[in-house]
C-alpha cells in the first residue's frame, strides 16, 4: 500500500519504512517552536516538576516572543522575562519582536519533510513548504524539548485536488475559507489535508501558507502542500537545501478526495462567530454592516502580498473616519519589503495604523483590541465570540482586499464597489 | 472512580477555547485566578456555579482552537469530574489527558439530557440518565493511566519514582 506526503514524513521521523493510519508511533522530532503565549508554562513546569531536567538539543528549539510584542502590562513583561532567561540559560535561540512566530519559521528554518512540533494550533503552516507542522500544549512542548522526542497516532488523509486559476480579485483566504465552509469546523478533524493539483502549483509558498495555516480550523493534524520547484526555490533564497520533497503514491490510501475548480470560487466574508459559519462577500454586502475596525495582519494574511492587496485598494484614497485600520505585518522582513516597495506610504496615506509584525489584533489582548458591540473585519485566523475583546463583540473574516475597501466605506463591501 | 453521578451543565456544539478561558484573562498569574472566567464570554455566571463533582455535556467540536493548554486547565480546577461531547478537536483532546481531564465521547446524551439532571458515569461502559442507559467507549489504559495519574508530568514523575506532594 502506498503513502500520502504526511504518512512519509511520520514515517521518515519514526524510522521506519512504512506507516498507516491509526498506528502509533515514538517520532524524533525535527524542531519546535514555542511562543509567549505558553512558553512561562513549560519554563515553569520544567523548573518545578521535573528532576535534573534537560533541554535533549537546544539547536532544535526555537522560541519567539509575538503574541505580546512588545509588552503590554507588568504581567505580560514578567512573563517576558522568564522566556528571556531561560532561553539565555539553556542555549536556545531567541526572537523577539521579529515577527509571527509561523512566518519567522517559515522564513528561518522550516524545511520539506521535517517533523515540526509548535506550541501554536496554526502550527500547520509549514506545510507550505512540505513539512509536517502541528499544534501542541505546553505540557506536550515539555516532553518533546525534554526527550527530543513525542508520539503521534497516524492520521488518515484527505485530498484536495486544486484545478485552474483563481479570478482577479479572489484570495486563497477566500479558497480556504471557502473549504472550511464546506466541510465544516470538524470537517478534518484529526485529519491531514493535502492540496495538489495544478491549482496548488501554481500558488506560490506564500500562498500556500495561507491554506495550510488555516487547515487547524478544520480541525486537522495537519496541512501540506505537495512540494515542488517552488519549494526548492524558497529553500534557496533563504539559504536552505530542500531535501525530502515527498510526494503522495498513486495507489496511497485517502479518507476523501475532494476537486475545486480555482475560478468557481467567490470572495468570502465568514460571519461570527465560527470559521465556518460561511457566507460570499454578494450576500453581505447588500446588509452594509457598520464595522468600527478593519485589520489586516496575522499569521493567516500578514505577508507582502496581502498588504499589496490592501494597498491597492486603498491608495490615494481616505478610510472612513468612523473606522480604525490597523495593519501588522506578519515579519519585519515583509515590513521592509513593504516599505522598500512604497506599501506601507500608501496605506498610511489613506489612514492606516502600521503595528510592530505581531499576533496584533487576532490575538485579542495586545493591540486593537475591540469594545463592546463593536465590529471587525480582519485576516485574522478565527472570530469566535469574543475573540479580538469583549464578548459582544463581532468579527468577521474576509481577505486583506475586502478589509481594506470595508475600511474605506466604514461597512462591509469588497474592493470593486469602492474603485 | 469507576462509576460516579453528577450534576449536569449542558452546553452547545463548537465550544472553543477563546469561551473555555478567552485570551485576556490569560496573563492572570495562576490557573486559580483565571478559573473564575472560564466560559465567561457564553455564561458569565457558569463558572461560579460549577461545584466539585458537576459534569459538562456539550456537542460536536469541543475544544476547537487555540493550543492553549490553560483550557483544559481551568475545567480540571473547577473541579469537573469530567467532560462528555460528541466529539473534541484533537490538540485539546491531547492537552487534556496530558492535565489529566476525563473526556467522554457520546453523540446521544446532548440531545436527551437537561441542565440540572444526575448524571450517572460507569467507566467504559454507559451513561445512565433516570432509566435510559448510552454505551460509552473505554480510553486505552496507557491514557487512563495518565488520567490517574493527574497528567502527563505526574504520570512521567510515578514512572520514575519521584512522587508528587498531593
Amino acid at each position: 500500500m502506498g503513502m500520502t506526503i504526511g504518512e512519509k514524513i511520520i514515517a521518515r521521523a519514526a524510522g521506519v519504512e512504512e506507516v498507516k493510519p491509526n498506528d502509533i508511533h515514538t517520532i524524533t522530532l525535527d524542531r519546535m517552536m514555542s511562543n509567549d503565549g505558553t512558553t512561562h508554562l513549560t519554563v515553569d513546569m520544567f523548573n518545578n516538576d521535573l528532576k535534573n531536567p534537560h533541554i535533549a538539543d537546544p539547536d532544535k528549539v526555537v522560541f519567539i516572543m509575538d503574541h505580546n510584542v512588545p509588552s503590554n502590562s507588568p504581567k505580560t513583561a514578567e512573563a517576558h522575562k522568564k522566556m528571556r532567561n531561560f532561553a539565555r540559560e539553556q542555549g536556545i535561540r531567541l526572537y523577539e519582536g521579529q515577527g509571527v512566530c509561523h512566518q519567522i519559521m517559515m522564513e528561518d528554518y522550516v524545511c520539506p519533510g521535517e517533523m515540526i512540533f509548535g506550541a501554536d494550533s496554526h502550527t500547520t503552516s509549514y506545510g507550505a513548504l512540505g513539512a509536517f507542522g502541528t499544534g501542541v500544549g505546553c505540557t506536550d512542548f515539555l516532553y518533546a524539548m525534554t526527550t527530543g522526542t513525542s508520539w503521534v497516532m497516524v492520521p488518515e488523509t484527505i485530498r484536495f485536488n486544486l484545478h485552474g486559476k483563481l479570478r482577479e480579485g479572489v484570495f486563497p483566504r477566500d479558497l480556504i475559507l471557502t473549504i472550511i465552509g464546506d466541510i465544516g469546523a470538524n470537517g478534518a478533524t484529526y485529519k491531514i489535508m493535502e492540496f495538489g493539483g495544478d491549482g496548488a502549483h501554481a500558488l506560490s509558498v506564500n500562498d500556500r501558507m495561507v491554506l495550510c495555516n488555516l487547515t487547524v480550523e478544520a480541525g486537522a493534524k495537519a496541512g501540506i502542500v505537495e512540494p515542488d520547484e517552488k519549494v526548492v526555490e524558497y529553500c534557496k533564497e533563504h539559504g536552505r537545501e530542500a531535501v525530502h520533497m515527498f510526494r503522495s503514491d498513486e495507489d496511497a490510501h485517502f479518507a476523501a478526495v475532494y476537486e475545486y475548480d480555482l475560478d468557481q470560487i467567490e470572495p468570502v466574508v465568514v460571519r461570527p462567530d465560527f470559521v465556518d459559519n460561511f457566507a460570499t462577500l454578494k450576500e453581505v454586502e447588500p446588509e452594509k454592516i457598520a464595522i468600527d475596525q478593519a485589520f489586516v495582519g496575522s499569521c493567516n494574511n500578514g505577508r507582502v502580498e496581502d498588504l499589496r492587496a490592501a494597498a491597492d485598494v486603498v491608495r490615494g484614497k481616505k478610510i472612513s473616519p468612523k473606522v480604525r485600520f490597523l495593519v501588522a505585518p506578519a515579519s519585519q522582513a515583509v515590513y521592509i519589503e513593504a516599505l522598500k516597495e512604497g506599501i506601507i506610504t500608501d496605506l498610511m496615506e489613506a489612514g492606516a495604523m502600521i503595528m510592530n509584525a505581531n499576533c496584533s489584533v487576532c490575538w485579542g489582548s495586545c493591540q486593537g483590541v475591540i469594545g463592546e458591540n463593536e465590529v471587525l473585519i480582519s485576516t485574522g485566523t478565527r472570530n469566535f465570540k469574543g475573540r479580538s475583546g469583549a464578548p459582544s463583540s463581532k468579527v468577521y473574516l474576509a481577505s486583506a482586499a475586502t478589509c481594506a475597501a470595508s475600511a474605506l466605506a466604514g461597512y462591509i463591501t469588497g474592493a470593486d464597489s469602492v474603485k | 472512580m469507576n462509576k460516579f453521578t453528577g450534576k449536569v451543565w449542558v452546553l452547545g456544539d463548537d465550544i472553543d477555547t477563546d469561551i473555555i478561558i478567552p485570551t485576556d484573562y490569560l496573563a492572570l498569574p495562576t490557573i486559580e485566578d483565571m478559573k473564575q472566567y472560564g466560559f465567561s464570554p457564553l455564561r458569565p455566571e457558569l463558572a461560579s456555579r460549577i461545584q466539585e463533582g458537576d459534569i459538562i455535556v456539550a456537542g460536536k467540536n469541543f475544544g476547537c482552537g487555540s493550543s492553549r493548554e490553560q483550557a483544559p486547565e481551568i475545567i480540571k480546577a473547577l473541579k469537573v469530574a469530567c467532560v462528555i461531547a460528541k466529539s473534541y478537536a484533537r490538540i485539546f483532546f491531547r492537552n487534556s489527558i496530558n492535565n489529566g481531564l476525563l473526556l467522554i465521547e457520546n453523540d446521544q446524551i446532548q440531545d436527551v439530557v437537561k441542565e440540572g439532571d444526575m448524571l450517572t458515569v460507569q467507566m467504559g461502559e454507559y451513561l445512565q440518565l433516570g432509566d435510559r442507559t448510552f454505551p460509552i467507549a473505554s480510553l486505552p489504559d496507557n491514557l487512563m493511566d495518565i488520567i490517574n495519574a493527574g497528567g502527563l508530568v505526574k504520570a512521567m514523575q510515578r514512572r520514575n519514582g519521584i512522587e508528587t506532594e498531593d
